[in-house]
């Protein structure tokens, strides 16, 4: 039975293996060699120092998006607009970073408020439209996603263009005080992971030690029967978003912060979406996700090595990572394909629910 | 044609939903199949109408024995099924739903289709206007499309499964003159599902009674009514004595409330329970008695009326704000609405418990679940999914989840698929509650039950309420008339 158990646990690990398989298939096609191909991506990956801290620089805010929508999956929503919700954590901390001007440490505590709030508030604004509008959140969230990014495109190329004169690239460079403090000359900021690391620790206890947590398990899990047991589904549908919302905003404005040191067009490139994958592809197992998420780091910062030393298009990163989804979709459920359902068949009694 | 179905059997799980049914029905008559919820008339017309296989048996359309794949199959062999909730598809116009049903070819034949449809309609006596889109039309006229769809395919026998449900009587006057045609004049066979006794007999030439997955009894219509509700029930033992609980003060005092859903309107009921005292709501499915239950637990509010709930109005209130008060409300459905599915014991106990504080003492939670495990003799751990637990045992678990104080407690069918011993044993518990000052008001398909068991009873029959009978001095012959809507 121990080995059951082993293989039990280990189970996300064969999607990862079989993409990986399939991958080197394609590279296969394209008369590349595999191992070299391996062999430069984890040399871009952890070659030296600065690609570390590169690696861990892309970890930070995707790590966080993917701890609030632990959050939001287990309540059973589909918080796509988390995308959405990094972009405006990334505006609202450039709007610090730019209007304000006060000593570091107060200067950092604002901007990192402000990042959260925002996103609290875009997500809240998903909450809202499903819980009174009766709107889906998977379409609010793509909607105000596209909002995100047209405001951000207005920012940059509007009110906030430097003063040279637009280039629709990007604002301003921020004061080095607004910057978080960075690890020699990379762009990663031990900060950010601790924030992270506090992050994560906070989503492990409410999910498995609050009655909040508990709340959300049933809701995710048959939203009539826990209406009936008592939990309010509206609060708790606008809580969670916005848990979410909090930490997505974090990781927007780390990026800004760390990652660019201005407001750029896209400021998010996917990251939201990253996310997403790394949470299903973790079945929302919490303690899967930082491993999961650092693998997606590792991978998408060592295609870009790739890139130029074999001359394939980095979007590899992106094919190894999506084939892996979609090998977790087909069978990453060890429960469905191996233990065989007892399937407690209930007596088929029409129900009176038609009255 | 003639329909024989020899010996049919379908088991799910230890449930025997047709234990060897045998029926034979001929062409050019209208039979009436009926039986309370959960019979097994529609598992036997789904095995029928090619939408599940029978687990044992044989059907022979006019001798030949045949074995359906698909209700599309059981069409080719011209047995067509009229369910509850037409299987149309409501964003589109009316031609292209039924040319989706017949058409194969690539390239539509429109004008051939509506000059078909529109012939087909006419002959019937059906009026709908063919350019319109599904959804807007009335659940009457989807019906007559559906109807005239199947007989376009070729129907020869027709299943109708509770086809005036939701329609009005207009509409229900054109279809059952459209279904004496169809049989009378042209000699198809029609098979209606329903548990409306009046329109059985109104409509139907010969009824057969399932009941528990057999065939219990059939007869040629018109008959008593009492003699169909006896089928139906089977013999109704008389109330066992036991003592009187003198009731208390007014819990729930209904004062002429109204309740409308789309399908259903429950008007002008009157009604005060006190507390202590058990009321029993008899009445075939669907005839208002959950909408009553509903309305108590604050699951729906009335339309008109006022609802007051020991004394304070409580015709707005929610259901969690109910709860707070002191209501409890349990669904039929124990994993569909009571439990959730996934979650263990333990975490049932504590979503169930009136405070709350913001971490979850785990290990106390255990405790308080060995204990409920203990008191309420539930085979389980508390860590175990609830879905892991039997059918019986899942039903103790929503009781050991009752708060201990309980002003109202609201139950639809509280031992449905129990055995007789768990059955009495939740009994038992029940009794404790109402020593306790609880009112109590329960629906249920079993009239035994509910004779046994109440204090008063009062009958739903299509949206309306009967007086209020005492348990103790009624008569199965008394219910039969109220059932089927006499007064």
């Amino acid at each position: 039975m121990k080995l059951r158990a082993l293989i039990r646990t280990t189970w996300p690990l064969i999607p990862i293996l079989m993409a990986l398989l399939v991958t080197s298939f394609i590279l296969i096609l394209f008369g590349t060699s595999p191992k070299d191909a391996l062999a430069a991506m984890v040399g871009g990956s952890f070659g030296d120092q600065s690609k570390v801290l590169q690696v861990l620089a892309f970890l930070v805010p995707l790590a966080l998006s993917a701890c609030g929508l632990l959050v939001t999956f287990t309540a059973g929503l589909w918080n796509i607009g988390v995308e959405g919700q990094i972009i405006i954590g990334a505006i609202m901390a450039s709007w610090v970073a730019l209007k304000i001007d006060l000593p570091t440490p107060l200067q950092i505590t604002l901007e990192i408020l402000a990042a959260m709030a925002g996103g609290a508030v875009w997500a809240g604004l998903v909450a809202l439209l499903k819980t009174r509008g009766g709107v889906n959140e998977i379409f609010s969230g793509l909607a105000l996603n596209n909002i995100a990014i047209i405001l951000t495109n207005f920012l940059i190329s509007g009110p906030w263009q430097p003063p040279e004169g637009g280039t629709f690239r990007g604002t301003q460079p921020f004061a080095e005080n607004a910057l978080l403090p960075l690890l020699g000359d990379s762009r990663f900021s031990p900060l950010s992971l601790v924030l992270a690391v506090i992050a994560f620790g906070v989503v492990v206890v409410a999910l498995r030690g609050t009655f909040w947590g508990l709340k959300l398990k049933a809701l995710g899990k048959n939203p009539k029967s826990a209406f009936l047991l008592g939990v309010s589904s509206e609060r708790e549908v606008i809580l969670a978003l916005m848990f979410c919302g909090a930490l997505a905003g974090l990781g927007g404005g780390i990026r800004v912060l760390s990652w660019f040191d201005s407001l750029r067009q896209s400021i998010s490139g996917g990251i939201g979406f990253l996310a997403l994958l790394v949470v299903m592809l973790s079945s929302n197992q919490v303690f899967l996700v930082p491993p999961i998420a650092l693998f997606f780091s590792i991978v998408l910062m060592g295609s870009t090595t790739l890139h130029i030393r074999t001359g394939l298009h980095p979007s590899l990163g992106g094919i190894l990572t999506g084939v892996m989804v979609l090998f977790v979709l087909l069978f990453g459920d060890y429960g469905k394909l191996f233990t065989r359902q007892k399937k407690i068949s209930t007596p088929v009694i029409e129900d009176a629910s038609h009255e | 044609m003639r329909i024989d179905l020899h010996d049919i059997r379908k088991y799910f799980g230890a449930v025997r939903a047709n234990d060897g049914i045998s029926i034979v029905f001929e062409g050019g008559k209208i039979y009436g199949l009926l039986g309370e919820n959960g019979a097994g008339k529609s598992t036997l017309m789904k095995i029928l109408s090619g939408f599940q296989p029978p687990d044992g048996g044989e059907i022979m359309l006019d001798g030949q024995p045949v074995k359906f794949k698909s209700p599309a199959h059981a069409l080719a062999h011209k047995v067509g099924m009229l369910y509850q909730d037409p299987l149309d598809f409501p964003p589109m116009r009316i031609l292209d739903n039924y040319l989706l049903g017949r058409d194969v070819r690539v390239i539509l034949n429109h004008g051939k289709a509506m000059a078909e449809l529109r012939a087909l309609m006419e002959r019937y006596g059906f009026s709908v206007d063919l350019q319109a889109n599904i959804d807007s039309l009335s659940l009457g006229e989807r019906q007559q499309l559906e109807l005239v769809r199947l007989l376009a395919g070729g129907a020869q026998v027709l299943i109708l499964d509770e086809p005036t449900t939701g329609i009005s009587a207009e509409q229900k006057d054109i279809l059952f003159e459209s279904i004496r045609r169809l049989t009378h004049e042209e000699g198809k066979t029609l098979i209606l599902v329903s548990h409306k006794l009046d329109e059985v007999q109104e409509l139907c030439d010969y009824a057969f009674v399932l009941r528990r997955g057999k065939l219990v009894g059939e007869s040629s219509l018109p008959c008593s009514n009492e003699r169909l509700v006896e089928m139906m029930f089977g013999q109704v033992p008389h109330r066992s004595e036991r003592p009187d609980h003198e009731p208390g003060n007014p819990i729930v005092e209904l004062q002429n409330m109204t309740l409308v859903t789309y399908r259903l309107a429950v008007k002008n009921v009157n009604l005060i329970v006190r507390a202590g005292e058990i009321y029993g709501l008899a009445g075939l499915e669907g005839s208002g008695q959950r909408l009553m239950i509903q309305a108590c637990a604050g699951l729906i509010h009335p339309v008109e009326g006022k609802y007051l709930l020991a004394g304070q109005d409580a015709t707005r209130w929610t259901y969690h704000h109910m709860r707070a008060e002191g209501v409890a409300y349990m669904a039929a459905g124990r994993l569909e609405e009571g439990l959730v599915a996934g979650l263990s014991l333990a975490e049932h106990v504590v979503l169930s418990l009136p405070k709350h504080s913001f971490m979850v003492d785990w290990s106390g939670a255990k405790l308080e679940t060995e204990r409920r495990i203990e008191r309420y003799q539930i085979m389980g751990t508390p860590e175990l999914a609830v879905d892991s637990l039997s059918g019986g045992n899942q039903q103790r678990l929503l009781f050991g989840l009752l708060n201990s104080q309980l002003k109202l407690l609201l139950l639809e069918h509280p031992t449905r698929g129990l055995d007789v011993r768990s059955a009495e044993w939740i009994w038992e518990l029940l009794y404790q509650r109402r020593n306790d000052g609880t009112a109590i008001i329960f629906m249920s398909v079993d009239l035994d039950e509910i004779i046994e068991r109440s204090d008063r009873i009062v009958v739903f029959s299509g949206g309306v309420m009967s007086r209020v009978v005492d348990a103790k001095e009624t008569s199965v012959d008394e219910l039969g008339h109220l059932i089927g809507g006499q007064v």
